[in-house]
């Protein structure tokens, strides 16, 4: 029992930290990008794996995130230096780096228990148990995981907090924000490392491929229902924490992987809200076209 | 120019390609309402960007109240082609036209009062008051329009640069946005406004700058409006061609222009 809240305060963490900047990439039509960095962290990850031994280093926490820093400086170089198509440049840059960090999975850490492909593709919440924070010899506090999310949380949350103005301003429009002298490329960069950020701490709950839907499907969901940039930010927090709870009791239930489950539940939440949005429109115009 | 509110010296610049703009140059007045015109694709978006500093030219230079951009950004306003932003961006009108307050050094401060009072001054302006908490998505084309113009009105700068503002608005709006473009003139703002429609050039602006990737024309709308100049910007299509003759008409008899326009 103690273990299942556990694993869902972590996964919450990972579901709050990836929908609150997943609104920005989505808003600023970058949600392939926040894809691309979370394949992209992959190699880092691995090789700074290597050198510590250890799944929650510093060193592996800094370096990884530096990778996917380095994926968007070279998403951004492809798109503008040499011209290539956006997508392109997304496409080329995650499908290398990710190439590259499976070749070296399958090679520096053969056989691994706590790296593998598995871990890559949704994670090991089941295990997140196993690497335990005990204090005075015996006082259980917690798993290492959730501390990490702690850690990202407190990060992402002061970040935006404090730059709430800055990155509303650089979401709606860029150019503008350029026009006040604003150095947009420094905001872009702290955005990056940020998700670049989430997506390493995240990596070994719910894995470098699934924490996409994290990213991008909550913020969606609430986008649909938004009027205000702040309320988008809740609400996707609270249908990323809605979807960690009912695919856990879900994929337990049922017994299906845990991280699919969570996020195949969050995109039945968008489709749901998708179309219980359309239908309450569509009867506000019919109401209105004809009062009686 | 002793008053000179734009310098662009020389400028050339390109997307990678062949130049967009070619060797511009010219001095523009302070204090008036100034037209860039120009076909589709002549670069007059990409004058308005380089001047603002948001593309860097490949040689020249682009001085504003005879000094660097960088030390009075804050003096200009920027009004991009509406087109230019995703207008289901989750913000209230109210919140487009704050960002006309946000400078480099105040983005990690809190609003105040004054703030709140040029805001809705300035929504107040382009008349959007009963529309000032609706989401921007839920507005007409015109009415994101004027949130873009009461933005820059917010910035309360003194050079207002903008791009295509009479794209999408009906004839009301369109006369509201210029009695406010002539009370901005009165306050001794300068306005540069790029512009498609040719049949209201000569009546909206006191000084016209002809693009087409070269300078073809700048001056007076008598001066720059002759049918070498058109003819030299817009090529010999035949429907232009009618339009030119008719403007021509108008600029030598002024007195029945007012005839014609019925
Ligand atoms: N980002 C870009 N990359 C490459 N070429 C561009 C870019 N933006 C514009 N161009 C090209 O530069 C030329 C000038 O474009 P610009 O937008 O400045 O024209 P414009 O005069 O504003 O046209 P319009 O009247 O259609 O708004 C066009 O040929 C266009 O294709
Ligand atoms: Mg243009």
């Amino acid at each position: 029992m103690m273990n299942d809240i556990w694993i869902l305060l972590t996964a919450s963490l990972v579901a709050i930290n990836a929908a609150l900047l997943g609104c920005f990439l989505l808003l600023r039509k970058m949600a392939l990008v926040g894809d691309a960095i979370s394949h992209a962290v992959l190699p880092g990850i691995v090789v700074a794996y290597y050198f510590s031994g250890d799944k929650t280093s510093l060193l592996l926490l800094i370096g990884a995130t530096l990778t996917g820093v380095v994926a968007s400086l070279m998403i951004d170089f492809l798109t503008k230096k040499a011209k290539i198509q956006g997508d392109a440049s997304i496409g080329i840059t995650y499908t290398l780096l990710f190439a590259v960090g499976m070749i070296l999975i399958s090679t520096w850490l053969k056989g691994n228990v706590d790296i593998d492909m598995d871990c890559v593709l949704y994670g090991e919440i089941g295990l997140i148990n196993l690497d335990k924070i005990i204090i005075d010899g015996n006082l259980y506090i917690g798993p290492m995981a959730f501390y990490t999310e702690l850690f990202a949380f407190f990060c992402i949350g002061l970040t935006l907090v404090l730059g709430f103005k800055g990155f509303k301003l650089l979401a709606f429009n860029e150019d503008y924000a350029r026009g006040l002298g604003i150095n947009t490329t420094r905001w872009h960069y702290v955005l990056m490392t940020l998700v670049s950020l989430t997506t390493v701490v995240s990596f070994e709950v719910v894995g470098a491929v699934l924490v996409v839907g994290f990213l991008i499907i909550p913020a969606a969901t609430a986008q649909l229902i938004s009027k205000k940039l702040n309320r988008m930010m809740f609400l996707a927090a609270i249908f990323g924490i809605a979807a960690v709870v009912i695919g856990y009791a879900l994929a337990i239930w049922l017994n299906v992987n845990i991280t699919g489950a969570m996020v195949s539940v969050s995109g039945i939440i968008f489709m749901m809200v998708l179309i219980i949005d359309k239908f309450f429109r569509k009867q506000q115009v019919s109401k209105s076209l004809n009062p009686a | 120019m002793e008053n000179c509110s734009i310098e662009v010296h020389n400028l050339t610049t390109t997307y990678g390609g062949a130049p967009v703009l070619w060797d511009v140059d010219f001095e523009l007045p302070v204090g008036q309402i100034i037209g860039v015109i120009g076909p589709n694709g002549s670069g007059k978006t990409t004058l308005l960007k380089t001047i603002m500093g948001l593309l860097e030219p490949s040689s020249g230079f682009v001085k504003i109240f005879n000094q660097d951009l960088d030390k009075i950004r804050e003096r200009v306003a920027y009004v991009p082609q509406r087109e230019s932003v995703d207008w289901d961006f989750p913000a209230s009108v109210y919140d487009i036209v704050m960002m006309g307050r946000y400078r480099k050094h105040n983005l990690f401060r809190r609003t105040n009062k004054t703030d709140i009072d040029i805001v809705n001054q300035s929504i107040e302006k382009v008349g959007l008051t009963e529309f000032k908490n609706r989401q921007i998505a839920q507005l007409s084309g015109g009415q994101q329009q004027r949130v873009f113009i009461a933005r820059a009105l917010a910035q309360r700068a003194e050079l207002y640069l903008m791009d295509e503002p009479f794209v999408g608005v009906d004839a009301a709006t369109e006369s509201s946005i210029l009695s406010l473009l002539q009370e901005m003139k009165n306050d001794g703002k300068t306005v540069l406004i790029i512009h498609h429609d040719l049949q209201t050039v000569s009546d909206y602006f006191d000084y016209l700058v002809l693009l087409n990737t070269r300078l073809i024309a700048k001056g007076t709308p008598q001066e720059v409006l002759t049918k070498e100049n058109l003819t030299n910007a817009y090529g010999g299509q035949l429907t232009l061609l009618a339009k030119v003759a008719s403007l021509i008409k108008e600029n030598e008899f002024p007195i029945r222009e007012k005839d014609m326009d019925f």
